[in-house]
């Protein structure tokens, strides 16, 4: 929003941490996360959907947890740290993260619209989560809706990327327990 | 062949070119555009199915701060968008879909008035505020009403709120063959109406461009050429003024292959301030105010001999349209497509059809992803079941019997079908399902009392439809070929235009595997555009499964004629005949002496910096354009589905155990494209056949506004899919591929049904009717029948 | 989609957020994790002038089991941080509650969504009110009159409606005692949707013989309810199904596009049969 003269008497000066930078935004109360993250910050990788919590398409993670950017005011997340899609790939060389790659591996986004969303949804559950299983992958996958894939790929590819990432640290331990 | 590739990429899943900027969040979609000085569109939508408006105030809405601007029809001057079939007047009624509302709403959430606001959120503070008044007509909100004598109407011109009725075979005798025959069959069946549901609703930002005298529309629409010639109609500008951009676009599936009044409104309204206008659709309105589809009810009889073969088949169908024709290809869509083509793969001696579209005050209905024919596989797989039944056959046994195995074979349809696996995918697929254990599997959940079942749904798809299989459906606007230009600039790197519009068929990676392979460079090298009406000449958009078909010929077209042209270039050089060149990893080569070769970039340099160099019968650039149309019929993709259901009976939740899918698309330009394709396909078929619907109650108020009440299935609900694939090239595409994108949501409906009404088979209960909720299972489950065997 | 204009309060203590309910009045309105409230903003079925946003208020986000062995939940504690603790912070016996968050939802909802804002909401479906109905939990409430303790069977009063005057917020969630054989249970179309009957049960048992047993249903009534002819069952020792059975008789549940009143009865026998088992099973 560049017209910033029809805030209302009611703006508010916040301050919002993303993906470890800090922003000052002049914005009304009623402004969504997921609104201000697009189009104040003019961070467009998070997507609206449905605005009701359902489909996932504004998964941002709030302190490391996948939370609905559009079911929060941004007034709230003063204080957190918001993690969007714009924070996976290399900040210098933009090469993709491994996640990211596994996703375009194993053909989990078509169209790539709610692709932002499942790789925030799978990033801070992976997190927590190292261990889990495709089962439980399969489960968290539910949370989002996705209308081209089927979502078979996308569970293939969290999955994927879980099991790779557990056979690199257990080859890390094994190398500093040879040393 | 011209080429030589020891790499050839078509029939390899390559990375595809789309997906880092998707996957790093720097995709462009509709809503990520932000212009200077940009205003925020909204709608005032009606709140009533049917009324006249008597009075539109807007002056409360203009006082509210944030709002600039609030327009109706009048005040901009709008008209009406008119889509029509050359049929005579019984067959076909035109009607006028008006780009805002004047005089008269048809359906609740039908658009009347536009607010621009500084912000999205001023924009809605505005709509709060608009006064509309209406005189309300009785509401029409279902067949049996709309069809009664004496019956409101919807429109004052259709008569019995009639917009198509089509009796387009009627084999002579067909009463006598059902008379006589050993075995009749009888299928009544309705579909819910549902939401092709892109995840991406529909927008668009509008902006005048002053120094171009253009307006420039961004819209995320699988048809900017046909977006372009309405917008233009409805504002009073040459189509040359007009503009269609397409950025990313979050999925379409039909939905945003018809012309919408909102974006032509927010053109309006951009062109009146002289200031860029955004509208994106909320996804309230998205569900219950954009373009619904597949409500259809069939009633149907096949008739049988006594060894299972099919004598004929008579249906009615009459599909559900709502309130309007959609733009361009009018309420015919769905009946049209569902009488000629019904009898499908099979051999149909003889076949009776009639096809009506009626309206109603519900939501209009555009074209989704399958068109009518999940609906009617669905009709004739169950009568195949009823029949086997009937005759105490197995059920794949009385399909074989009846499978078209001869090609080219023409129908009783008036349509040649082209070579394809009919009976191979149907074996295949049995195996498949046996292999796994799935009938062992069954047989003891039998024993046990619990209820397993078994479904498979054979079909075919046209893909590939040319400007002769639409024109045959007598669209005033006949759609069907499509143009491609392929550019070489002086580096050796290709431009590829194409009229298709890929939203999540990757066509960005596939029409470069063409490109690439005709001309033997690298992938990198190929670049692909698409939706930009002024950088493309002209185009049909990506639908019907039309794009590799049509659109990929096309490249593959103009790809080699560019290639002839370095040849020539090169064969100047050389002072041989173009014939003994050969184009091979980015050179053209001699084909006497291969090691005598130059390289792309070489030739471009000739043709662009030394084009004294040229003889005088090649003119200077790299640039060639083709157009590929389909002459005959069309090529037919086909697939066998199979399903294994299990019902349970404390809930009633049908539970998919195991899916399969034996598809033939002939060459697959990209597999894992051609398998997500198919998942994604069959996840809306399931869709459709266990979820979603939005009904309307007596007043015509629909039951979804939000995902809550419009259940779209979850990574829970959608089981994995095994997918093989069996190839029969088509003959006469470039590339030997035939389309993909529908045949998944085609096949699942009837296979789901299928199994579900297999698990059923002790209850006596047959279901025919989507979708099948749990509710509907507990039912049957709970018949007495079921009862007495215990 | 979006929400109407209000003035948005952070408050820095329950003290004060109290105070500016009792000075907003019926306007304002209370925002813990926001994942109803919100929704219903951008719907615009809710529109407070005034939003009081407690999420700032950590001392109200705990648990922990006293040496009483009662639970106590603050108000803010998210329903992930539920799903999540440990076996110290739960105790033993809390089981069933940290299992029905799966239930909840979907985990981007559970990480926002908090227990009191879950209760105070008052959903006839949710799974903590169901809970709370089932285990006899106590609300803290504190207001500008002081705190009070409200038990469950008075807090609800029926859809979206509870006990919580307008000034007042909940502070925290007392479940009394361990329920070491407990197990909720329900049913949706899709995984994540409300439930379209859900069932808890609460058995005191040795793990052989029944001796009694809680029985209490959502989406049946206007707020959970404890269905007292089931509970007749299992004191005299009746079978779960049977159980099940006088569970689906006594009630009089409600018909609409989730389904009808029959299907909701023929749900009940189901999942209070199959809570039944899984609370034996524990």
């Amino acid at each position: 929003m560049n017209d910033t003269s029809g805030l209302g008497d009611d703006a508010q000066l916040i301050t919002l941490d993303v993906n470890g930078t800090s922003y000052e935004v002049i914005t009304a109360p009623r402004r969504t996360l997921v609104d201000v993250l697009r189009h104040d910050l003019r961070l467009t990788g998070t997507h609206v959907g449905c605005e009701h919590g359902i489909c996932g398409a504004c998964t941002v993670l709030v302190d490391g947890l996948p939370s609905r950017a559009c079911l929060m005011f941004a007034a709230q997340a003063e204080g957190a740290r918001i993690t969007t899609v714009e924070s996976l790939a290399d900040a210098d060389t933009g090469e993709l993260g491994d996640l990211q790659r596994a996703f375009s591996d194993h053909h989990g986004l078509q169209c790539g619209f709610c692709t932002p969303g499942f790789l925030m949804l799978a990033q801070g559950f992976l997190t927590e989560r190292p261990e889990a299983s495709k089962e439980e992958i399969r489960e968290v996958v539910a949370a989002n809706l996705c209308r081209c894939t089927g979502y078979q790929t996308i569970v293939e590819a969290i999955d994927a990327c879980a099991t790779a990432r557990r056979a690199q640290r257990a080859a890390g331990t094994e190398e500093t327990s040879c040393n | 062949m011209t080429s030589v590739t020891e790499n050839q990429l078509v029939g390899r899943s390559v990375a595809r070119r789309e997906d880092p900027r998707l996957l790093t969040g720097h995709g462009r979609f509709v809503d990520d555009i932000e212009l200077p000085g940009m205003l925020h569109a909204q709608f005032v939508r009606s709140t009533v199915a049917h009324g006249l408006i008597t009075a539109v105030d807007l002056t409360a809405v203009r006082r509210v701060p944030g709002v600039v601007a609030a327009f109706t029809a009048a005040d901009l001057g709008l008209g009406d968008i008119t889509a029509r079939l050359d049929r005579p007047p019984a067959e076909f009624v035109p009607t006028a879909m008006p780009v805002l509302a004047r005089d008269r709403v048809r359906y609740v959430g039908e658009p009347i008035a536009v607010v621009v606001a500084r912000d999205p959120y001023a924009a809605e503070d505005g709509l709060e505020a608009a006064r509309v008044t209406y005189e309300s007509l009785p509401p029409v909100t279902c067949e049996e009403q709309a069809l009664a004598p004496g019956a409101a109407l919807v429109h004052e011109e259709a008569v019995r709120n009639t917009l198509v009725d089509v009796s387009l075979f009627a084999t002579e005798g067909i009463d006598g063959i059902f008379e006589n025959a050993p075995c009749v069959v009888r299928v009544e069946a309705r579909t819910g109406r549902q939401n092709a549901l892109p995840l991406e609703t529909r927008g668009a930002v509008a902006q005048w461009d002053a120094r171009e005298e253009q307006l420039v529309v961004h819209t995320c629409t699988q048809i900017p050429h046909q977006v372009r010639t309405v917008a233009s109609r409805c504002l009073g500008l040459d189509e040359r003024a007009v503009r269609v951009i397409v950025p990313d676009m979050g999925g379409g599936f039909g939905l945003k292959c018809v012309v919408g009044r909102e974006e032509i409104a927010a053109a309006a309204a951009a062109l009146r301030l002289r200031r860029p206008v955004k509208w994106i659709e909320d996804r309230k309105d998205a569900l219950s105010a954009s373009f619904l589809a597949r409500e259809q009810h069939y009633t149907a009889r096949a008739a049988f001999d006594a060894d299972g073969r099919i004598l004929g088949l008579d249906a009615d169908v009459v599909c559900d349209m709502g309130a309007y024709s959609c733009y361009p290809f009018t309420a015919g869509i769905e009946p049209l497509m569902a009488a000629g083509e019904m009898p499908g793969v099979y051999k149909v001696p003889a076949y009776r059809v009639r096809g009506r579209a009626i309206t109603t005050n519900k939501a209009p209905t555009a074209p989704y992803r399958g068109v009518s024919r999940p609906q009617y596989v669905m009709v004739v797989e169950r009568l195949m079941e009823r029949a086997a039944r009937e005759l105490d056959m197995d059920p794949l046994e009385i399909r074989r019997r009846n499978l078209i195995t001869d090609f080219p074979y023409t129908g009783v349809n008036h349509i040649t079908y082209d070579p394809g696996s009919y009976l191979e995918s149907l074996d295949l697929c049995e195996q498949a399902l046996k292999e796994a254990g799935w009938y062992d599997r069954q047989a003891a959940a039998r024993a046990e009392g619990r209820h397993i079942g078994i479904g498979y749904s054979c079909f075919s798809e046209r893909t590939g439809y040319g400007s002769a299989a639409f024109a045959a459906r007598k669209m005033q606007v006949v759609p069907g070929f499509d143009l491609s230009e392929v550019r070489m600039d002086t580096g050796g790197a290709v431009t590829v235009t194409t009229g298709t519009m890929s939203h999540g068929q990757s066509h960005e990676t596939t029409m470069a595997q063409i490109v690439a392979d005709a001309l033997g460079v690298d992938l990198a090298k190929v670049k692909l555009h698409q939706g930009d009406t002024d950088r493309i000449t002209y185009g049909w958009g990506t639908f019907a499964s039309r794009s590799i078909t049509v659109g990929g010929s096309a490249v593959r077209r103009a790809a080699v004629k560019l290639g002839d042209k370095l040849r020539a270039i090169a064969a100047a050089e050389w002072g041989v005949p173009p014939e003994e060149t050969e184009l091979a990893r980015g050179r053209v080569r001699r084909r006497d002496e291969p090691g005598i070769e130059l390289t792309y970039e070489h030739l471009a340099d000739i043709a662009y910096l030394k084009s004294h160099l040229l003889p005088e019968d090649i003119e200077p650039g790299l640039t060639a354009t083709a157009a590929f149309d389909v002459t005959t019929d069309g090529t037919f993709s086909n697939a066998t589905h199979g399903a294994v259901v299990e019902l349970h009976e404390g809930t009633g939740q049908v539970e998919i155990l195991a899916y399969v899918c034996v598809e033939d698309c002939g060459v697959a330009i990209h597999p894992q494209v051609v398998e997500g394709q198919c998942r994604g396909g069959i996840a809306q078929g399931i869709a459709g056949a266990l979820f979603e619907q939005i009904t309307y109650d007596a007043q015509g108020e629909p039951s979804a506004t939000s995902f809550m009440d419009y259940k779209v299935p979850t990574a829970h609900e959608i089981p994995d899919v095994t997918i093989h694939h069996l190839e029969t090239p088509c003959a006469f595409t470039e590339t030997g591929a035939k389309g993909a994108g529908e045949g998944g949501t085609i096949g699942a409906p009837a296979a789901v049904l299928n199994a579900v009404n297999d698990a059923l088979r002790a209850t006596g209960v047959e279901l025919d009717t989507t979708p099948i909720t749990p509710e509907t299972v507990h039912r049957a489950l709970t018949s007495p029948a079921l009862e007495q065997t215990r | 989609m979006k929400p109407a204009p209000f003035r948005y309060h952070r408050a820095r203590d329950v003290e004060g957020a109290t105070a500016l309910l009792a000075e907003l009045g019926d306007d304002a309105k209370v925002i813990a994790g926001g994942q109803s409230l919100v929704a219903m903003m951008n719907f615009r079925l809710a529109r407070p002038a005034h939003l009081v946003d407690i999420g700032g208020l950590r001392e109200l986000d705990h648990l922990g089991v006293g040496a009483d062995g009662e639970l106590r939940i603050g108000a803010l504690t998210t329903h992930h941080t539920v799903e999540t603790a440990s076996p110290r912070e739960l105790g033993a016996g809390f089981d069933v509650i940290r299992d029905a968050m799966a239930w909840i939802g979907h985990l981007p909802i559970r990480t926002r969504g908090t227990v009191g804002g879950s209760m105070a909401h008052g959903d006839a479906t949710a799974e903590w009110c169901l809970l709370a109905v089932l285990l006899d939990a106590e609300f803290v409430a504190r207001g500008p009159r002081g705190q009070r303790r409200i038990p469950a069977r008075e807090f609800f009063f029926g859809y979206y409606t509870t006990a919580l005057d307008p000034d007042e917020i909940l502070v925290e969630i007392v479940f009394p005692r361990p329920a070491p054989h407990a197990a909720l249970t329900e049913f949706a179309e899709r995984r994540g949707d409300f439930a379209i009957v859900s069932a808890a049960v609460d058995l005191d048992t040795d793990g052989r013989t029944v001796n009694s047993g809680r029985v209490a249903l959502g989406g049946v009534a206007a707020m959970p309810v404890r269905v007292p002819e089931a509970e007749a069952v299992l004191a005299a020792g009746g079978s779960f199904r049977d159980c099940a059975e006088a569970a689906a008789d006594a009630v009089d549940p409600p018909g609409d596009a989730n389904g009808s009143a029959h299907y909701r009865k023929h749900l009940i026998r189901t999942l209070v049969e199959r809570a039944c088992e899984e609370a034996m099973s524990r």
